[in-house]
């Protein structure tokens, strides 16, 4: 037989119920555990062990259904529940509830339409947060952190930056990448396109006689041997810086190779003598466009 | 007989032999260097010249896919790679900078730092938006690369950067971060575009990633702009530096720095553009795996 009074006064109150919890910060306030509970305090109205007739509302996997029991299936602790599943509408649901529990207390029709609220909002922030991209959290160990740095600090001495790229600086200087922006006492600069002279004089000869077919083009077969060769002295130069000197200009005026999209639009007259002491001064308009900012 | 010393039970007795043993040790190093000094004063020109210094650069484990200045095969790998319509100059880089969400007043300053150093990039706040996201509405505004920046305690840790259209992807931790207000006698940005050094990016993996720094830089450089910006890869290490050079005569060079600087070191390169969940790896920092030699990179 169901006694709710009898039962209240065994677990109510001061008395010892397995579900109940104190609030830490409270003297007063009762906590309840149990999954029924239609408020989660504990009170003679909203325990639902005390009460034989009492609804609620449970979620399961994202489905809200609205539990009763009644004291009429007392005796049946399997059958003690009617289950109703709550529609995905929030005013349809709302509804259900008004139906199911029409002359039910107030009490218990306001708590569960307010459980059911509940419920429905944490459900949305479930579903949004779920979508949203989330952050990944990567650990980071000390340990190796810690070693890393010190390698990193050892590689910094071992690369020595500024050497490294004043020396690439100054092969890019004597390669001619920069044309004729800067004009040095021709030694050093010299002595290296000697070198390279000697090591290429070949080639030399063949831009020689480029030079002499332009003037008489009447001989083709002659071109046609020599543009290929061309071609592959171009290519073994691109394999330096963006492809910038040209042999074949620095022989011609030794004034510097230039970048071969300038030297096209400059018209270069060839000298034939290998040290022209003749200087060309060149007007380039760098100007850098201005930046600007795309909002 | 030499006692083994590590087999000595009591700990003092064995760390006073330790230090004895280090002691003799030194005293034959001493030894065996002054005997050489004396070999090389005696023999005069004839002396056999001294050798270089063991470094782990110079020790460094071979690597396999080291690219050898005429690989044919990988010229034609890279001729038709993700970056090559750059170097076929089909495309002109345009950049986009961003961090993660809600930067700190450093790493602000840090994009805008480095937006000064590259040219045609655009800085824009996030805006909680998923690069995923992101990477349409650059295709469609003509963007060729992505950059995010990564932020931990309030200063940048990593470098996302997205070649687009379909270009890798590759993931940097950066430490040491200094910007141009914490370098000594640095000095401002200009308009002009910088050229590019890129030092060390020997093996295959070095390749795409260089070629992924090349594609960032404009194809022509203001050569009256004086300007420089430097990738130095040591040991898997890249040193990012930007310079202000001139040349004093023919052999010097005087270089100012411009900054920011920072140190960056490759975490993975991903395929295709950024996808955390399906992407397609081509390489991953394994560090139970790759570190487990000082003198083996990747690079």
């Amino acid at each position: 037989m169901q006694h709710d009074d009898v039962l209240w006064d065994v677990i109510g109150n001061t008395n010892y119920c397995s579900y109940k919890i104190k609030a830490r910060t409270s003297k007063t306030q009762r906590f309840c555990k149990n999954e029924n509970n239609v408020t989660g305090l504990c009170n003679r109205n909203s325990c639902p062990l005390s009460n034989s007739q009492y609804a609620t509302i449970r979620e399961e996997k994202g489905v809200c259904y609205l539990y009763m029991k009644t004291i009429e299936r007392a005796a049946f602790p399997a059958r003690m529940w009617e289950k109703v599943k709550l529609s995905r509408n929030y005013e349809k649901a709302l509804q259900q509830i008004d139906e199911h529990l029409v002359y039910w207390p107030y009490f218990l029709r306001h708590k569960c339409k307010q459980r059911y609220t509940k419920i429905f909002q944490y459900l949305i922030r479930i579903r949004k947060l779920t979508l949203k991209r989330q952050k990944k959290l990567v650990p980071i160990s000390k340990k190796v952190d810690r070693r890393e740095a010190k390698r990193e600090q050892k590689a910094m001495i071992a690369a020595q930056l500024d050497t490294a790229i004043e020396k690439e600086l100054l092969t890019r200087l004597k390669q001619g990448t920069y044309g004729d922006i800067y004009n040095f006492p021709a030694t050093a600069f010299d002595r290296a396109m000697e070198q390279e002279e000697i090591e290429s004089e070949s080639e030399t000869e063949s831009v020689d006689e480029q030079e002499s077919e332009v003037d008489t083009p009447d001989e083709v077969e002659f071109v046609e041997e020599f543009e290929e060769s061309d071609a592959s002295d171009i290519e073994v130069n691109i394999a330096g810086y963006l492809g910038v000197i040209g042999r074949k200009l620095c022989d011609e005026t030794m004034v510097g190779g230039e970048s071969p999209e300038e030297s096209s639009e400059d018209e270069v007259e060839p000298v034939k003598r290998k040290r022209a002491k003749v200087q060309i001064e060149y007007e380039h308009e760098h100007a850098a466009p201005p930046r600007e900012r795309i909002k | 007989p030499k006692r083994n010393i590590s087999q000595i039970r009591n700990k003092q007795k064995r760390a006073d032999a330790f230090i004895k043993m280090r002691k003799e040790q030194k005293k034959e190093r001493i030894k065996l260097r002054k005997q050489r000094q004396q070999m090389r004063e005696q023999l005069g020109k004839d002396a056999p010249p001294i050798e270089p210094a063991k470094t782990i650069d110079n020790r460094r484990e071979k690597e396999d896919t080291m690219v050898l200045p005429d690989d044919v095969e990988v010229q034609l790998d890279e001729e038709d790679d993700e970056m090559a319509s750059y170097f076929q100059r089909k495309t002109t880089p345009k950049i986009l900078i961003t961090t993660s969400d809600r930067p700190r007043s450093r790493t602000t300053r840090f994009l805008k730092e480095l937006s000064e150093g590259l040219p045609n990039s655009h800085v824009f706040y996030r805006r909680a938006l998923a690069i995923k996201n992101i990477i349409p509405q650059c295709l469609a505004k003509g963007f060729t690369d992505l950059v995010v920046v990564n932020e931990d305690r309030k200063t940048p840790n990593g470098i996302l950067l997205c070649h687009l259209p379909d270009g890798p992807t590759a993931h940097f931790k950066i430490s040491n971060v200094k910007l141009r207000k914490e370098i000594k006698n640095s000095a401002g940005p200009s308009e002009y575009q910088p050229e590019i050094i890129l030092n060390n990016f020997g093996t295959r993996l070095g390749h795409t990633i260089g070629r992924m720094f090349a594609s960032l830089f404009p194809h022509s450089p203001d050569f009256i702009g004086r300007e420089v910006v430097t990738f130095h890869n040591q040991r898997d290490f890249i040193f990012y530096r930007h310079h202000r050079y001139i040349f004093r005569n023919e052999k010097r060079v005087g270089l100012q720095e411009i900054g920011p600087r920072f140190t960056m070191k490759l975490r993975s390169l991903q395929k295709g553009t950024f996808d955390s969940k399906f992407g397609e790896y081509e390489w991953i920092h394994k560090r139970h795996e790759m570190d487990t030699s000082r003198r083996r990179f990747h690079l």
